[in-house]
């Protein structure tokens, strides 16, 4: 992914979180995130991550996105008021993000970086032959089969937690319901 | 046989106790039939010489075996005469007297366990045996005096009578291990030959120690015989039963005092008294206590007290003989005194009872023609007791004061209590007896049951004889010529006593309704029981409940309790105060933590 | 082309901005945002991470397993956070967080 691509992207993640941060109007925040996570999408497919981008796009900027804006609308939430800062918890959040971050440039100084080396089309196609003739084929052509590689490894090495994240949603939605039903007692 | 003597009251109090607390009759009947076998055992073994024992526990050396053993001799054998005997027909009397109480069964039990541990205190072989069975004896005591317990003055009597006891006990007790200390051994027996050696192998100590030993073992008898100081429990042991008072409070607890002094006393040797200082204290302190109670006694109302008083007077004599090395004589008047003042305790409580429970003698009067023959067994035993001459009580003040003799002031202390004896019981006799009715209760009284005066008239026919010589043998011991009469000096300084005494008695309350004499000091009992009320009573109690109360409320409450509480409350508010309930803070302590983490995990060296 | 550090470097920054909304902002729902924003992050981490450890020639896929159970895992949460967000300002009308201290020891 060329260098300006990256940033170009990675500017409008942290622009949009910024403005999440700091836009008074939930609407406009969520907006904000909205863009943020564009940006972010772009960024996993620069990291030849395409099915994590598209999914990051459904699944967060269509799905998630659309629930807290309905929420907001449904409480219909003003713009907060303008007040005066409170200098302590400010003042205190402002240092631990200070010191998270001069944190994580040591971190950066530590872990050894990496130049990132192009995609082994050759590599790949002999590891999948034996497993996927069509999928060989394509890597062989110089494609990359994301849909194919990904559900490889989720059916075949993730089958039992998918099918526990699944119970989870339904779960999760139940709860929902219930959470939300009006207390009729 | 002997073993007999110990057993049958204590199977007797077990099986009242365990399986007839329901059946009043059968405990009562119980309790008589043992002790009339025991009576009957007593006169078989009288004048038996013998001891049994069987070991009951071996401790490590120097103690050695301790063993139950019963030690029969003279004085032993005619103790166990007393004792039962009087035990005979105290329980007789009881089966009237009690017959109406709600609590017969626990009563009849209580006697049965007095007969046991008196019997055991008797017969004993050695001081362990002793101690144990002094205890049981206070128990039982405690027990009875404390018969009607829902009475007030009753539980308070009883709680008092044990704890001065208890006083005396310790002395007894250091007393018992100081002469273990000297002789190496509990056993009577062994004692005398034992406190000889000692004697040689260290004379420049021996005269001291000894006598430190037999002045703590007289601390025993002083709690038990009521001697001063601690004479304050004996007069609210009347609180208990009235033959109660006659069995243990007159006639055979309080005397084993002097028992075990002269039991002591034969044990050591004869003149361990008279050679060391002890034998002088004792003395001095028998005869004060006899004159002091005997002045106490011309002032007191109630009739059972006035008799208190005067049993703590010749008790003091008996004492007072013994430390003057005549334990013989203090033993033939503890003989004579035991069937007199039985005799007047029984007389006394047939008295109240005819007169519903009334105790006050200016609301009797008059009662010789209502009950003539209480009153005639009464007025025997009186004469007993104030030593008209040809009565038991005669002979025996005799030998008291002949044993006296060589102590003047202790002598003339005897002939002033001679002296008062008479106005006091003539005074009571006087006012009881004689005159006319001065209340309903008196007015209204009437001779009592059969099972109530037979008893009297044994006793009274004993009070008069038991002197004599032939009957005297009964005694546990006896001092050369009892029995005998002699016209001497004596004789005469005892007859004028005994008219100084009456006759005023006679002129100043004959036809008298209230009492025309008032002395405080007397009648305040030297103010003795205030000042033990305030100083040892108010004081300890005050100073307890004061050292009490700071434990409780400063160091349990304030410290331990209210500290940990405390300190739990102020750690709790620590943390309180962390959970603040704003999400903010929550999170930013979260954001700490993790910072913390990461500095702990990638930048610790 | 970009290396492993800018990818960390970016993905670190949008976890700190993320981490300032949830101390700094006060609306619930914001914060909630925040918290997203936050996942997302290691999202990102984890998917460099993938990309830059690859083996066979191929990005780890691995990494990217763990990416999709987050996105669903962060779904139901947002699902059921909401609703209790609504439960919760039906019951006191209010989503401001100074004003939800009745959990206060």
């Amino acid at each position: 992914m060329p260098l300006t691509l990256f940033w170009f992207f990675a500017i409008v993640m942290l622009v949009g979180g910024l403005a999440v941060v700091s836009l008074r109007n939930p609407v406009a925040a969520a907006l904000a995130m909205v863009s943020s996570f564009v940006g972010l999408a772009g960024l996993f497919i620069g990291l030849n991550a395409y099915f994590v981008g598209v999914m990051q796009i459904l699944v967060y900027a269509g799905a998630i996105m659309v629930l807290f804006l309905f929420i907001i609308m449904l409480l219909d939430l003003k713009t907060e008021e303008k007040q005066a800062p409170k200098v302590v918890p400010l003042v205190g959040g402002l240092g631990i993000v200070l010191a998270f971050t001069i944190q994580l440039f040591g971190i950066l100084g530590k872990v050894p970086n990496k130049e990132s080396t192009p995609i082994d089309y050759q590599a790949a196609s002999e590891h999948y032959a034996p497993i996927s003739k069509s999928v060989s084929e394509r890597l062989a052509d110089g494609q990359l089969p994301d849909v194919n590689l990904v559900g490889d490894v989720i059916f075949k090495g993730y089958n039992l937690p998918l099918q526990i994240v699944g119970v989870l949603l339904l779960v999760a939605t139940v709860g929902v319901v219930v959470l939300s039903k009006r207390q009729t007692i | 046989m002997a073993w007999l003597l110990l057993l049958l009251p204590l199977l007797s109090a077990a099986a009242n106790h365990l399986f007839l607390k329901r059946n009043a009759f059968l405990a009562s009947m119980l309790s008589v039939g043992s002790v009339v076998a025991t009576f009957v055992i007593s006169l078989l073994l009288l004048g038996a010489t013998d001891s049994y024992a069987f070991t009951w526990a071996s401790l490590p050396e120097p103690v050695g075996n301790l063993s139950i053993s019963l030690k029969l001799d003279q004085l032993a054998t005619g103790m166990m005469i007393v004792v039962t005997g009087i035990g005979m027909l105290v329980h007789i009397f009881s089966l009237a007297y009690m017959a109406d109480d709600s609590a017969k069964a626990r009563y009849f039990t209580c006697l049965s366990l007095f007969m046991f541990s008196m019997t055991g205190i008797v017969l004993a072989g050695n001081f362990i045996m002793t101690f144990m069975f002094w205890e049981l004896v206070g128990l039982s005591s405690y027990l009875l005096i404390g018969h009607w317990y829902e009475k007030n003055s009753a539980a308070d009597a009883a709680k008092k009578a044990f704890l001065v006891n208890r006083i005396g006990d310790f002395g007894f007790m250091v007393g018992i291990l100081l002469l273990f200390g000297i002789t190496g051994t509990f056993i009577f027996d062994e004692m005398g030959a034992k406190l000889a050696a000692f004697e040689s192998a260290y004379p420049g100590c021996y005269p001291c120690l000894l006598g430190t030993a037999i002045l703590c073992v007289f601390c025993g008898a002083v709690g038990k015989s009521a001697q001063l100081p601690l004479h304050v429990w004996l007069p609210d042991a009347m609180e208990g039963p009235t033959p109660v008072s006659a069995l243990i409070h007159a006639a055979t607890m309080v005397a084993a005092g002097v028992y075990m002094l002269y039991r002591v006393h034969l044990s050591l040797g004869v003149e361990v008294f008279t050679e060391t200082m002890a034998g002088e204290v004792i003395a001095w302190v028998g005869g004060l206590t006899a004159l002091a109670a005997a002045l106490m006694a011309t002032q007191q109302d109630d009739i059972k007290r006035i008799l208190a008083y005067s049993t703590l007077s010749q008790l003091g004599y008996m004492v007072m003989a013994t430390g003057l090395g005549g334990g013989d004589a203090g033993m033939f008047h503890l003989f004579t005194h035991a069937w007199f003042k039985a005799l007047l305790f029984l007389g006394s409580g047939a008295v109240i009872y005819a007169c519903h429970h009334q105790q006050n003698i200016w609301k009797m009067g008059g009662l010789l023609k209502k009950m003539p023959i209480t009153g005639i067994t009464f007025f025997l035993g009186f004469l007993a007791l104030i030593a008209v001459p040809f009565t038991s009580g005669f002979f025996s003040k005799e030998a008291i004061l002949h044993a006296a003799e060589g102590n003047p002031p202790l002598f003339w202390i005897a002939v002033a209590v001679a002296v008062l004896t008479p106005f006091y019981m003539t005074r009571l006799f006087v006012v009881t007896f004689l005159g006319s009715p001065s209340s309903d209760d008196a007015d209204h009284a009437k001779e009592v049951s059969p099972l109530m005066f037979v008893p009297l008239v044994l006793l009274a026919v004993l009070a008069v004889i038991a002197g004599y010589k032939g009957i005297n043998t009964l005694a546990p011991a006896l001092p050369a010529h009892a029995g005998e009469f002699h016209v001497n000096p004596l004789f005469w300084i005892s007859l004028g006593a005994l008219l100084a005494g009456s006759i005023p008695a006679f002129i100043i309350y004959s036809g008298r309704t209230k009492d025309p004499l008032s002395i405080p000091l007397f009648r305040e009992r030297f103010y003795l029981d205030a000042i033990y009320d305030k100083v040892f009573v108010r004081g300890i109690q005050d100073g307890g409940a004061a050292l009490i109360h700071f434990f409780d409320e400063f160091l349990i409450n304030g410290v331990l309790v209210g500290g940990s509480t405390r300190l739990v409350q102020s750690v709790g508010g620590l943390f309180r105060r962390a959970q603040n309930g704003n999400l903010q803070a929550y999170a930013f302590a979260f954001g700490l933590g993790v910072i913390a983490v990461i500095y702990f995990t990638v930048f610790w060296k | 082309m970009a290396s492993l550090h800018s990818y960390l470097l970016v993905s670190g920054l949008l976890f700190a901005i993320g981490f300032a909304g949830v101390v700094l902002r006060r609306n619930i729902i914001v914060v909630f945002m925040c918290l997203e924003l936050m996942l997302s992050a290691a999202n990102l981490t984890l998917v460099a991470f993938s990309r830059f450890n690859g083996k066979n020639g191929l990005p780890d896929y691995d990494g990217q397993m763990l990416v999709f159970f987050v996105i669903t895992v962060a779904a139901a949460e947002v699902a059921v956070g909401l609703a209790i967000i609504v439960a919760l300002y039906r019951a006191r009308q209010t989503i401001h967080t100074d004003e939800l201290t009745s959990m206060k020891g």
